[in-house]
Order: C-alpha cells, then structure tokens, then sequence
C-alpha cells in the first residue's frame, strides 16, 4: 500500500560498522516529500553508507530505516526509489540507448521511458555511442538516465556532479529541479559546498554524524555566515546552534 | 523470477558479447584449433581416440568457467550488479540469464568442436553425434554455473583466476583423462566419483564408444545437471542484496 503522507526518509538510531570502523552510530534522520536535498560533507563522512542504507544495499547493524513508508530495500520499493552510485553502474560494452532499453525492461518501465530519460539527459546525439566512448560528463548522465527509467519517486544521487566541467553542473542542477518540481523527491550528496544554495534543504555530515539540518538561509543565518563552507566549519566548532 | 526480466538480461549479454567479435573468435575456434593440435600430436597412435572424447568435455568446461566468472566479477566491480539488485530484477533472472546466453555460446562452441573433431580429425563416434554435443553443451552450463559461483568468493581478476587451478586443474586430473578412473588409487577413485567432470567426461566416452545404453549417458547428464542446478542455487545464495 503506497502511503503518501508518510515522509520519504525515515530513519532512527541507525547504526553501520565496516569491517571495524563504525561508521553510522546511532544517527536519525527524517526527509520530508518532495524538494532537493543536499547530503555535504567531506570524503569518508559517511554520505555513501548513509545513502546506502537509504536504498538498501548496506549491511545495517542496527535501526530502522524506512523509505517512503516500507523498509528500506523492500521488494515493493524497487520501483519507487532511483540510486546512482559513484561508479558509473552502467555497461561500457553497450551503447547508451542498448544499457537504458535493458534496465527499462527490468523494471518493466512503459515504452517511451527510454526516449523520455534520454531527452531529459540531453544524450540524444550519443544515444548510439558506446558507454566506454563517452567522456566523464556523458558517462555520469547515462548513469542519471538509468536511474530515471520508470519515473521514481525518490532518487538518491551519490555526487552526481563530481568531475564535471561549471556548465554541466548548472545543466544537472537545473534538471534536478525541473525533476523536483515534477513532485520528485531528491537526496543528492557532493562535497562541494558551492552546490549547497541549489538545495532546499542542507544535511551537513561530518564523521557519521549530523552536524546541521535546515535550509541554506536558515543555516547561515543560525551560524552567522554567509556561505555553506564557513557555516560547515563554524558548526563544526562551536556545535550545533540551539 | 519472470521470464521477462531473465531474457532481458540473456539479451544484454549476449549483445555486450556481440560488440566484442574478438572474444566471440576466440570462444567458437579456439577448442577446435586445440582439439586439432591433440590429434595431430597423437597422430599414428591409438591416444587421440581415447582422450578425444574427453578434450570435448574440458574445453567447453574451462573456457565457460573463466569467460562466466571474469564477467560476473567485471558485474560486481562496475556497479552494475549493485544497481540491479536495487531494481526488481531476481537474483535468478541473473544467474539465470547469464546461464541462458552462455549456454547458447557454448551449443555453438560445442558443435563447431564436435563437428571438426569428427569430420577433421577422424574421431570416431559409435553413438550419436547430437548426443555428444548435448553432453558437450551440459558440461559448458557447467562451467558457466561454477563460474559464477566462484566469482562470488573473488575480490579481484587475480582471485578469480586463481580459482581456475583450484577448481578446474583436480576435475581435469581425476577425470579419467590421464588413467581411467577405475585404476586409479581408491582413494582417489572416490573422490572422482564426487566431481562433476568425472561424469561428463565418463558419458562422451560412453557415446563415443558405445558401450552403455542411452540410460547410463542420461544418468551421467543428470548429475552433471544437477551440480550445474546446485551451483546456480549455491550462486543466488552468495548473491547479495546487502553488502557491507
């Protein structure tokens, strides 16, 4: 049953060891619907664990996750929740269009997914290109398409726009917000604190913890800065403001 | 499991095999070339005629093992395999996809090496030529099954590889090919009787001599059968959803 009024992250006391390192100790974490979150923080923060987690691929010690209103990683969330990882997670032995017609298929995605995501990717012109032929930018936007076959209703980007070139950026965020004013809702991590004003909403993540959760505006008006890096770092400092 | 989802995914392999016209050469020629090198080596001697047979069983074998386990590692390490199993895609519509367009492979890889065996080189057949290459293409799901579950307990393309000798090299050794199995050590003998190539190579000698009836060569397919059935069970069991 597709509960809508449930937020789309829930997530108590959640806590994840690798190997012996804890990673996640007992964090919560609540993402309401829709808008564009921004998951900042610095490598080995926790990002990828935490989102993860969210779609269900982590091993967790313990705590609940719950996405959209059923376990993270249930059965009947793969088809609601879209997840890019780091790697490119797509064939480099396929062309654009022969990997998005196979992960179409096994979602059962609706015919005209494939043209649709390819559009909203702007690959028209390397639809028939190899993936193993496509520079960085186009290599991270076939992985985004994929990602957006069968119209998710939460996708959880891990740093969709690491590597790429200033104008690309700004093409990927436009389209992060043209997919969120579509009613999707979306947790993008980077760790780069320029991106943080594209966000409605900041998750600043530091050693497995949340260090701060509020809007860009509220965020720097509470530490008194005027940028995500030195509200970062006086939160770091002086601890979360009250 | 729908059937959909696992010949979408025959599909995919087979069209990522079909950009790479190299490996597809090298699969479908290379057993014949060294089948033909056998029989050549042994020629003006009764050998060929002996292992031939066997030489049937092992390349398919090998060659599906390596080919399977390197890809499904390639899988793990590219992230595809992650975002997959975060779609509604069953752990046996992979495997078994993967076994569908491999064992599709190996009916080609098979007949190609039966034929040229038989019409080349002169191997003589007693049974049926069809039923040899239904044994060879049994013993090539094999492997491809073993692949697969080896490539599950490898890190790396090195790890990987070396489960070739470890798994591969014994089968090969106590097959029969070297001494027949009955006079080997007993010891020995016994533990033949548990590995899956022993009764592969056992019923394409059996076909090719035509010593036992059609029950005993369908009764050795069985078993092979059923190790391919008990790796791709074994192989879903490793495939996980969740990883650390």
């Amino acid at each position: 049953m597709v509960n809508y009024s449930s937020p789309a992250v829930q997530i108590a006391g959640l806590r994840v060891r690798r190997g012996r390192n804890v990673v996640l100790d007992g964090l919560d974490l609540e993402l309401p619907r829709g808008g564009v979150t921004g998951l900042l923080g610095p490598s080995g923060s926790g990002k990828t664990t935490l989102m993860r987690a969210i779609v269900g691929v982590q091993t967790v010690e313990s705590g609940t996750v719950t996405v959209l209103g059923a376990d993270a990683g249930s059965a009947g969330l793969r088809h609601r929740v879209g997840y890019v990882t780091q790697l490119s997670s797509v064939y480099d032995d396929l062309t654009v269009r022969q990997n998005l017609v196979y992960f179409a298929r096994v979602l059962g995605a609706p015919a005209g997914d494939v043209d649709r995501v390819i559009d909203e990717t702007d690959l028209a012109a390397q639809a028939h290109d190899l993936v193993g032929s496509l520079s960085g930018g186009q290599l991270s936007r076939a992985s985004l398409a994929a990602a957006l076959l069968g119209s998710p209703e939460l996708l959880v980007l891990d740093e969709p726009t690491v590597g790429l070139d200033p104008v690309l950026r700004v093409e990927l965020w436009s389209l992060f917000r043209r997919l969120s004013d579509a009613g999707v809702t979306l947790l993008v991590s980077s760790h780069v604190m320029d991106e943080a004003t594209r966000c409605d909403r900041l998750l600043l993540m530091r050693d497995g913890a949340i260090l701060g959760d509020d809007s860009p505006a509220g965020l720097m008006a509470a530490t008194g800065t005027t940028d995500a890096e030195s509200a970062f770092l006086a939160l770091i400092r002086h601890g979360v403001p009250s | 499991m729908t059937p959909r989802r696992t010949l979408a995914t025959t599909g995919r392999v087979l069209t990522q095999i079909r950009h790479d016209p190299r490996t597809v050469g090298l699969l479908l020629v290379v057993p014949s070339l060294l089948i033909g090198l056998v029989a050549w080596l042994f020629s003006d001697t009764p050998v060929f005629q002996q292992i031939g047979p066997a030489m049937l069983a092992l390349f398919p074998f090998i060659i599906m093992f390596l080919v399977t386990s390197i890809t499904t590692l390639r899988e793990r390490r590219s992230g595809t395999l992650e975002r997959l199993l975060t779609l509604p895609l069953s752990k046996l519509d992979f495997i078994l996809g993967y076994a569908l367009a491999f064992g599709l492979l190996a009916v080609l890889q098979a007949g190609i090496a039966a034929t040229f065996a038989v019409g080349v080189c002169g191997l003589e057949i007693e049974g049926s030529l069809w039923l040899l290459v239904a044994v060879a293409v049994a013993d090539a799901v094999l492997g491809t099954t073993l692949g697969l579950l080896a490539s599950a307990f490898a890190r790396t393309e090195f790890q990987v590889v070396q489960f070739m000798p470890a798994i591969v090299f014994p089968q090969v050794l106590l097959g029969g090919i070297f001494i027949p199995r009955d006079q080997m050590p007993p010891v020995l003998e016994a533990i033949s009787d548990w590995l899956p190539l022993s009764h592969a190579i056992d019923a394409l000698n059996a076909v090719a001599t035509g010593s036992e009836d059609d029950g005993y060569i369908a009764g050795q397919l069985l078993i092979v059968g059923a190790f391919a059935v008990g790796a791709v069970v074994l192989g879903s069991v490793t495939l996980r959803r969740r990883t650390p």
